[in-house]
Order: C-alpha cells, then sequence, then structure tokens
C-alpha cells in the first residue's frame, strides 16, 4: 500500500549537498558542528501491507515524527519517493496532495492538535467541512464516530473541558472521520497516563479489527510496539536499524542498540516455541506431548513445567526440536537470547 | 562528564567578569576623558545659531518646502498622486465628522446628535463588552458635553475614527502577512522599530509639507502613527496560536487559507483586538498633538491654552482627552476580555439577544430624536460646568503659586542650577568633535565597530542640519530627565517587582498612565512651574516612568527563584539582596528601561518647546507657526530623528550586552 524508498530529511541552510557527500557519513553532533545540519531522517525504505499496524520505534530525536511527516508530506523530504498505491506522492501538486490529505490520510498527533475554539463535534467535523460536507452530513456523521470512540454526551463540550485522554479520543475520531485508509499515529498516546493508555490501545486494536485499517504507529514505548505491531522497525539517528515482527526483533536483534531496546522486554511473551526449540540430544527420550512452533513460550510454559520427559516441537509431522523446562527457564531469566 | 568540559564554561564565566570590569574601566575613563576635554576647550567649535539665521541646508529645505507649495497644483505627481490621496482623506474624514460633529447645510447640528451618539456608543459599548462599560461610556460622554466641549471632543473621535479605520485597514492585512511569512516580517521588523523609537513630533512635519496643514494631514500622521502597532501585534497574535492547531488543519488537507480563516485567525482574534486598542490609544494620542498642524478637537483647544498659558482652560481640555482616552481604552480593553471570555465558553449569545434587539431599537429611536429635536441635537447648556471648573483649576493653581511659590521656585531653581545647567552648560560649550567623539567612543565600548559606524553617521548628520547647539540643549534636558526616570524606575520597580501587593496597586495606575496622551502632562507642570524647561523634564519624567517601571519591576521579578534562593541562603539581608543578586540579575531589564526611559523622555521633551523648553522642540513647533522657518522645522525633526536612533542603539547596545553576559 505504501513504499517509502530511499527518503532523507537533512534540515538546515543546504540540505540537498550533504546528502551523498563524505559529510553524510559524520555522526549527528559532528555534522552539526561542521555544517550546522541535521539529518532528521536518513535513506529510510520500508515498505506497508493493506491492512498493516506498521510501528516505528526509537529513542528520542531519532526522527520518528519527521519520518511520519514527510510520509503525509507535512515536511517535505529532502530526496526520495514514496508511493501510495502506486503513486509518488512527492510528485503529486498541490491540489491532488489535499486531496489525498482529505479522503485517504488522517493524522494523530502526540499533542492532539485540536482546534481550541472548536466545540468537539465541529473539530472531528472539521476535515468534512472543508470537504464541503452539509452541516447536517457532517455532524451526522460526527456523531457516528463519536460513539464509535465512546465520546457520546460531549460533542457540545470544548477540548480545554476534557481530559487528556478523551482530547485524544478526539484525535482519534476526527482522523476517523473522512473513513480514511491510511491513519498515521505519531506516538498518540505518550501523554496519556497508563490506566487510559491501555484503554486507548485497546481502543485501537478494536478500531483495527472493526474496520481493518492500515495504520503507522509511531512510539517509544516497546509494549505498545508489541502488543499493536505486525511489523516494528526501530530508528536510530534517522536511519532504520532493523524491520521485523516484534518475535524477530526480540529473538535475533540485528545490533547492541535494538538488543539493548528490547532486553527488559519479558521475552517469553513474544518468542514462540519455534525460536528456543533445539535439536535433541542423543539419549534424549522422545516421547513428551507434542506442541506447535507458534506457541508463545508463554503460554506453553505450564505444560513445558509439568512434563518430566522434553516437550516435542512439530509443524506438519516434522520434528523442530525439543524443549525441556531447563530450556524455558533460561529464555525466562534472560540468560539467552 | 569529565573534569575537562566542566571547566570551560568557567573560563568563559571569567572572561566575562574580566570584560565586563574593563567596560566599566572604560566607561569611567571616556567620562573622564570628556569632561576634562569638554571644559578644557569649552567655548571652541560649539556651533550655535540664532533661532532666525538658518544655514544653506536650511534654507535649501524651505525651497523644497516653497517648490513642493508652488507644484502642488500643477506637478503630475501631486495632482495624479499626493492630492488624490489628500483629497479622499479629506472626504473620508469630512465624511465623518458631518455624521458626528460638525454642523452640515442648514442644519444646526451634524448628522447625529448628542443624544443619538450617546445612546449608539453606549449600546456599541454593551455589544462589544458590557454593561458597566456601557454606564461609563454614557457617563463620560455626558460629562464631556457638560464640560463645554461637545464638538471638539467629536472632532478628536472622529479623525480618531478616520484614522483608526485607515491604520487597520493597512495594519491588519500587513501584520497577517507578517505572521504568515517569516521573510516578510524581517523585512519590515526594522522600519517598525524605527517608527516605534521617533517622538511623535517628527512625523509632523514631513507630513505637512505634502499634504499640506489640516484634518488630511492629521488623518495621514496619525494613520502612519497607528500603523505599527496595529500591525505588530497582529503578527504576534498569529505567532501566538500554536503551530500544532494549524498543522493538525493541514494534515487535513485546509488549504493555506482556510487554515488561516478557521484555524489561525479565531485564535488570534483576542491578541488582535488587543491590538486593536494600542491602535486606538496610539491614534488619540498623536490626533492631539496632531492639533500643531491645525487637526480640529480637544488637542487644539489644549495648544492654544498653552500657548497663551491659559491653565484653566487647558486643564478643562485635557481633562475631556483624559476621558475619551479612558472611555476609549476601556471599552477595548473589555472587549478584548470578552473575546478572551468567549473563547472559555463562558458566555452564552443567546441570553443577549432580547436584549440586543431592545437596545437597538431605543438606539434607533435616540438616532431619530436627536435628528429631529433641536435640545438633542446641539449639546444644551453652554459648558457652564467646564467653565467652572477651569476656573477652579485656575484657582488651585493660583492659590499653589501664591503659597509655594517659594517651594516650586525653589525646586525650579535648585534643580535648574544644580543639575540642568551644569550638564546644560557642559554640552552646549563642548566643541562639537570632543562630544561627538565621545559618543562614537562609547557606541565602540558598547557595541563594536558597526555601532562607532552608526554613531558617527548620526553625529556628523546631526552637525550637518547645523543644529548642534540645539541638539545639546535637548539632549541635556533628555539626560536630566532620564536620569530621573531610571532612578524613579529602579525604585519603584524594585518595590513592585519584590512585592504581589504593591504590584497589584501600582500596575493599574501605571497602565492607565501609559494610556493619556502626552499632551495632557505638561498641563499640571505648566500650572506648577510655569513655562520653562524645567515644565517639559518634569511631564517628561512622569510620562516616562510608567514603562521604565513596569520593565524594571518585570525584571526583578523575573530573576529565577534559583538565584534569589541561593542569595537567602548564603544569609543575605534584605538590602544586600537587592543590591547584590537582584539588581545584578536584573541588569538586563536595568538597560532595557533605560532604553525604554530616554525613548519616551525625548518625545516628551519635544513636546516641552511648546512651553518653552526651547531645543529642537521649539524649532519644530516654529517651523509650522513661520513660513520661514519652515526649513529649519524640518531639519530639527530630522536632528530629533538622528538623536534618537543614538541614543536608541547605544542603550539598545548596553542591553543587548548584559544579556550576552547573562547567558554566557
Ligand atoms: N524543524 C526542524 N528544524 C531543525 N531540526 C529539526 C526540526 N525538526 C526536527 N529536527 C531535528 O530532527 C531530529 C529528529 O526529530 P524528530 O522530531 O523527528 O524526533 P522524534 O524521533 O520524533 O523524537 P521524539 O520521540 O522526542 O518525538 C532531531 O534531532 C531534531 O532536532
Ligand atoms: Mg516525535
Amino acid at each position: 500500500m505504501i513504499s517509502v524508498r530511499h527518503v532523507w530529511k537533512v534540515f538546515g541552510s543546504n540540505p540537498a549537498q550533504i546528502i551523498g557527500s563524505p559529510d553524510a557519513n559524520l555522526s549527528r553532533s559532528e555534522l552539526r558542528n561542521k555544517t550546522g545540519n541535521t539529518i532528521a531522517v536518513r535513506d529510510v525504505s520500508f515498505d506497508v501491507a493493506p491492512g498493516e499496524v506498521f510501528v516505528v520505534m526509537g529513542l528520542s530525536g531519532s526522527g520518528k515524527s519527521t519520518l511520519v511527516r514527510c510520509m503525509t508530506r507535512l515536511i517535505e523530504p529532502t530526496q526520495g519517493e514514496i508511493f501510495f498505491q502506486g503513486e509518488d506522492i512527492l510528485k503529486v501538486d498541490e491540489k491532488r496532495l489535499r486531496e489525498l490529505r482529505k479522503t485517504r490520510f488522517s493524522m494523530v498527533f502526540q499533542h492532539f492538535g485540536l482546534l481550541p475554539h472548536r466545540k468537539v463535534i465541529d473539530n472531528i467535523a472539521y476535515s468534512l467541512e472543508i470537504n464541503g460536507v452539509s452541516k447536517e452530513e457532517r455532524h451526522h456523521r460526527a456523531n457516528e464516530v463519536i460513539e464509535l470512540v465512546g465520546l457520546q454526551g460531549y460533542g457540545q463540550a470544548y477540548p480545554e473541558q476534557l481530559s487528556g485522554g478523551m482530547q485524544q479520543r478526539v484525535g482519534l475520531a476526527r482522523a476517523l472521520a473522512v473513513d480514511p485508509q491510511v491513519l498515521f499515529l505519531d506516538e498518540p498516546f505518550s501523554a496519556l497516563d497508563p490506566l487510559i493508555r491501555r484503554d486507548m490501545q485497546a481502543e485501537v486494536i478494536r478500531l483495527h479489527h472493526q474496520l481493518g485499517k492500515t495504520m503507522v504507529f509511531i512510539t517509544h514505548d516497546l509494549a505498545e510496539a508489541v502488543k499493536l505491531g505486525d511489523r516494528i522497525a526501530i530508528m536510530r539517528d534517522g536511519a532504520i536499524v532493523q524491520i521485523g515482527t516484534p518475535e524477530e526483533l526480540v529473538a535475533a536483534p540485528a545490533d547492541d542498540y535494538v538488543a539493548n531496546f528490547v532486553q527488559d522486554f519479558p521475552k517469553s511473551q513474544v518468542l514462540t516455541l519455534r525460536w528456543i526449540a533445539r535439536k535433541p540430544e542423543l539419549n534424549e527420550v522422545l516421547t513428551g506431548p507434542i506442541l506447535p512452533p507458534t506457541v508463545t513460550v508463554h503460554n506453553s510454559m505450564r505444560q513445558i513445567v509439568e512434563s518430566s520427559v522434553p516437550i516435542r516441537v512439530m509443524e506438519n509431522g516434522h520434528l523442530l526440536g525439543v524443549v525441556t523446562a531447563q530450556d524455558m527457564l533460561s529464555v525466562v531469566s534472560g540468560s539467552e537470547f | 562528564m569529565s573534569v575537562a568540559m566542566l571547566s570551560k564554561p568557567e573560563k568563559e564565566l571569567k572572561a566575562s567578569v574580566v570584560k565586563r570590569y574593563k567596560v566599566g574601566i572604560y566607561l569611567g575613563a571616556l567620562s573622564a576623558g570628556f569632561i576634562f576635554f569638554a571644559v578644557l576647550m569649552r567655548g571652541i567649535a560649539t556651533l550655535p545659531l540664532d533661532t532666525s539665521s538658518l544655514t544653506w541646508f536650511q534654507s535649501w529645505l524651505n525651497n523644497v518646502s516653497d517648490w513642493i507649495g508652488n507644484n502642488q497644483n500643477s506637478n503630475p505627481f501631486f495632482t495624479f498622486f499626493i492630492n488624490v490621496i489628500r483629497d479622499s482623506i479629506n472626504a473620508f474624514v469630512t465624511g465623518i465628522q458631518d455624521l458626528i460633529s460638525q454642523s452640515i447645510g442648514n442644519n444646526a447640528s451634524p448628522l447625529i446628535g448628542w443624544l443619538g451618539i450617546v445612546v449608539l456608543l453606549s449600546f456599541v459599548a454593551y455589544t462589544v463588552a458590557n454593561i458597566r462599560v456601557a454606564i461609563l461610556v454614557f457617563v463620560g460622554l455626558v460629562s464631556l458635553g457638560l464640560l463645554g466641549f461637545w464638538q471638539e471632543s467629536m472632532d478628536t473621535l472622529a479623525l480618531t475614527l478616520a484614522a483608526v479605520v485607515l491604520a487597520l485597514l493597512i495594519g491588519i492585512p500587513l501584520g497577517i502577512c507578517a505572521g504568515l511569512f517569516p521573510r516578510f516580517e524581517k523585512v519590515i521588523t526594522p522600519f517598525l522599530d524605527f517608527a516605534q523609537v521617533m517622538p511623535t513630533f517628527v512625523y509632523l512635519t514631513p507630513v505637512t509639507l505634502f499634504f499640506l496643514i489640516g484634518p488630511a494631514s492629521a488623518t495621514i500622521v496619525t494613520m502612519v502613527y497607528a500603523i505599527p502597532p496595529a500591525l505588530r501585534i497582529t503578527a504576534v497574535a498569529l505567532h501566538e496560536v500554536p503551530w500544532s492547531s494549524v498543522e493538525a488543519a493541514v494534515s487535513m488537507g485546509s488549504t493555506r487559507m482556510q487554515a488561516l480563516r478557521k484555524v489561525q485567525l479565531p485564535q488570534a482574534k483576542r491578541t488582535m483586538v488587543v491590538g486593536i486598542n494600542q491602535t486606538i490609544m496610539a491614534a488619540l494620542s498623536m490626533v492631539t498633538i496632531a492639533a500643531l498642524i491645525d487637526a480640529p478637537g480637544l488637542g487644539k483647544v489644549v495648544v492654544t491654552a498653552l500657548e497663551s498659558l491659559d491653565i484653566g482652560k487647558s486643564f478643562q481640555a485635557g481633562l475631556g482627552i483624559v476621558i475619551l482616552a479612558v472611555l476609549l481604552d476601556r471599552t477595548t480593553t473589555a472587549a478584548a476580555s470578552k473575546v478572551d471570555a468567549e473563547n472559555s465558553h463562558l458566555v452564552s449569545r443567546v441570553r443577549h439577544r432580547q436584549i440586543l434587539v431592545a437596545g437597538g431599537i431605543v438606539t434607533i429611536a435616540a438616532l431619530l430624536i436627536s435628528r429631529i429635536y433641536n435640545w438633542a441635537g446641539n449639546f444644551p447648556g453652554t459648558g457652564v460646568i467646564g467653565s467652572d471648573i477651569a476656573r477652579y483649576a485656575d484657582d488651585i493653581v493660583n492659590w499653589i503659586q501664591n503659597h509655594f511659590v517659594n517651594v516650586t521656585n525653589s525646586i525650579t531653581n535648585g534643580v535648574s542650577y544644580g543639575l540642568i545647567n551644569p550638564i546644560q552648560n557642559l554640552l552646549t560649550n563642548s566643541p562639537w568633535f570632543i562630544t561627538g567623539f565621545a559618543f562614537v567612543l562609547l557606541a565602540m565600548i558598547l557595541g563594536g565597530r558597526k555601532l562607532a559606524l552608526i554613531s558617527t553617521v548620526c553625529v556628523l548628520g546631526i552637525v550637518g542640519t547645523g543644529l548642534w547647539s540645539d541638539t545639546m540643549t535637548t539632549l541635556a534636558s533628555v539626560l536630566v530627565a532620564a536620569i530621573a526616570t531610571v532612578a524613579i524606575g529602579i525604585i519603584f520597580g524594585v518595590w513592585i517587582g519584590r512585592s504581589k501587593r504593591a504590584d497589584q496597586i501600582m500596575r493599574p495606575m501605571l497602565d492607565a498612565g501609559q494610556v493619556l496622551p502626552a499632551f495632557v502632562y505638561l498641563v499640571p507642570f505648566l500650572g506648577l512651574f510655569g513655562a520653562t524647561r524645567f515644565t517639559a523634564i518634569m511631564a517628561a519624567i512622569v510620562y516616562a516612568a510608567p514603562a521604565s517601571i513596569k520593565l524594571m519591576a518585570d525584571g526583578i521579578a523575573g530573576v529565577p527563584a534559583s538565584i534569589t534562593e541561593a542569595g537567602i541562603a548564603a544569609g543575605s539581608n534584605k538590602w544586600q539582596m537587592i543590591v547584590k543578586v537582584q539588581l545584578p540579575s536584573a541588569r538586563r531589564a536595568l538597560a532595557l528601561s533605560t532604553n525604554q526611559g530616554i525613548i519616551y523622555v525625548l518625545a516628551m521633551v519635544v513636546v516641552g518647546g511648546l512651553v518653552g523648553a526651547g531645543g529642537l522642540g521649539y524649532l519644530v513647533v516654529a517651523g509650522f507657526t513661520q513660513l520661514n522657518l519652515t526649513g529649519k522645522g524640518l531639519a530639527a525633526g530630522l536632528a530629533i530623528v538622528l538623536l534618537g536612533i543614538l541614543l536608541d542603539r547605544i542603550t539598545q547596545a548596553a542591553a543587548a550586552r548584559s544579556t550576552l553576559e547573562r547567558t554566557k
């Protein structure tokens, strides 16, 4: 659905000259001291499949917001191509871009970006309003999405009269009002407290299942990323260091940076037996219970512990390997992987 | 963090301390050197010039003025451009005057009689503000009539309105451009800064040169003076709109126009109304001063009364200006907070609808009545109350003069002989190159080579106007007034900055003080001290003090808590806290308040030319009244501009320097 190809964004006075020059290989602070430029996004490429939730992660300042803004051209990329259903959106004119933004893309912002002088319902109806939808119709539609995000009864309130969590629901409702194909969410829940955050995550998962939207979701919270993401891209200093499923990242981090990222995460929750099954040793009994490789360690824990002989991991009648309580413990305690 | 990294800022700090110390030595040496050479060479090359004699430059300006006068009706530049502007503005102003102030045709009253205006404006005040302000407007307007200045007040109002409408028509779109396009803002900011620094006075002469003396010139000059605040605050208002909401609107596919109309302007409304307030107050201030170029209204009464030293009458008209200022200020301020309340959704509009309809009907009725009945058209009575007030004021002033003549005289003399005369003598008797060189050196020390160059240009420019000696006279008054202003600024600023209570009590008074047009400050002091430069200096101090105090107070209050706490923790007593902790930390505020103090003082000292302060201001005034002095008046205006730039740049540099040191 979306293909990002070699996108660069350099902030500063002579951005285009940096790319391809030896300076591009300098570290951020070196480049900054030398030329005053900052490479916020560095040669990023990836694809997002229809209906996928694609998560972008990284430390503060790693270029996540810049990347997602480049994807809707709120920030003009310095170089690269971004295809949306085959159309290079970096080449389209203003008018077509506005059309895409009005009907295909929606964004939810970290700091909500609500319009303080408009009521909740008019905030949500804003994009319909500029689409030229009649007042009656857009209020009807707005009320529908208000219900969808669970804000019944708050349509006539003003944003500042709502709590942070409710405001972000308004942001979400606003993004959904035009029924977009792609949702871009830039750290939508970072400003919320843990409880509301959990509710909102559940909300997004529900919406995703219910409406099947494609999402590009930014966060710097790994738990959130794992919970929501089909695939996760990890960014550092503007570049993507690894893209993979949560399991792949935890099981096989590409470098120390990624490993650091995932080290505190409870591995048993994402790792499946496929990753911990090992070759049976010569004298091991191969009569234990059978489990498929797609079960997570967490969910098979009980069976593994209760079994006195090694568990067999089998796929299509094929023995992939065995797992003992010993193996499992070393995963859970983190001494392996 | 490594030790090496920590020691770097420390080193810088030490370097800056050494530097500051050095600057102190330089400045001390400069003052000593200047006084030494000024006294040593006194009387040499002081460039004096009699009031009646002209330099070639001034004669040339006279010729230019004559040429313009002769070609006014033949040269296409005038007939197709300047005169068109003048005529349209004249028509506009006359239209408004016909509406509210000047009787038209055979009618004894303007289109709308006093009753109509009083009710209409009260109603307007109610709709844009609230009922309290509406009552204030009602009472205020009636008292203007009772003062005996109905028509004059309406003339002032008409001119102010005309100028404000034009200023907003120009200022708001430009302000929006500045708010949207940083590059445009960057280009116009220096012009705005420049406009802000110029004393109201200097706008007058060049405009009359092209647009002749009269209401059109008065309106243009007022408009020009009122555009910068309108423009600046509109730009600020747009900057204040959170970028996140604009970005959200763009992300949903808004066009630039839609984002502006639906997102930025609605949120900028409140600040823009504040801008309208500033615009109106600036316009009122200028309209009264434009009396010097024959603008009708209250200002003219004051000028005439000041010139004939009729204290009572000038007090009476000054009171009228104050009333008008208060009405306009209160209404627009309340309108701004109403926008605020609407933004925070405290008022429901529906509730007021019935009242509005009723008020509208009453207003229309009043308009009709004022059209039909004479008593409602022309303000009845002959302003007996006004004359009474004038008489009382005269009596009081007489009484004070009789009983305290010794006191006022000794104050006048004491300050004159003790402070003003020595400074004035020093400056006027010093050779121009010594004083000029001192300025350039000062600029060099505080601001470096570029500022020194600017100062050189200014100094040589002043010499070129042929009015060096008069400039030094003005400078002496400015310095004395500025010293006093800064002293007052420090004393009150520290007090207000340290105490919340003091702030609450003093702040409204300071705000009110800043609202009044420069003119009215002359009146009370004229009564007490007569037509002397001392009056001008006193008026200047009072006029400039509020700005100075406020900046100082903000500076003191803004000293970071961590610094004050450190001071307290170190066991400082109150006095030590002020002198050793708060004042040094507020050095930038001190420099800024000096800068503002000097700018305000300069504006007022020049106006003081009206009441015998001499110097450049007097020449500007003389330029209006005596044909052969037009060129000299223009030259004096130019000298004021150059002096203004010189003083402003140097004090700005001092402020910038203390910021720099603080951030290091
Ligand atoms: N408008 C700008 N001008 C200059 N530099 C910028 C600009 N916007 C971002 N940057 C720089 O680009 C880099 C990436 O910023 P970005 O906001 O994309 O980070 P982020 O990953 O979203 O961080 P966070 O998690 O804190 O939101 C930062 O180093 C930042 O300083
Ligand atoms: Mg971000």
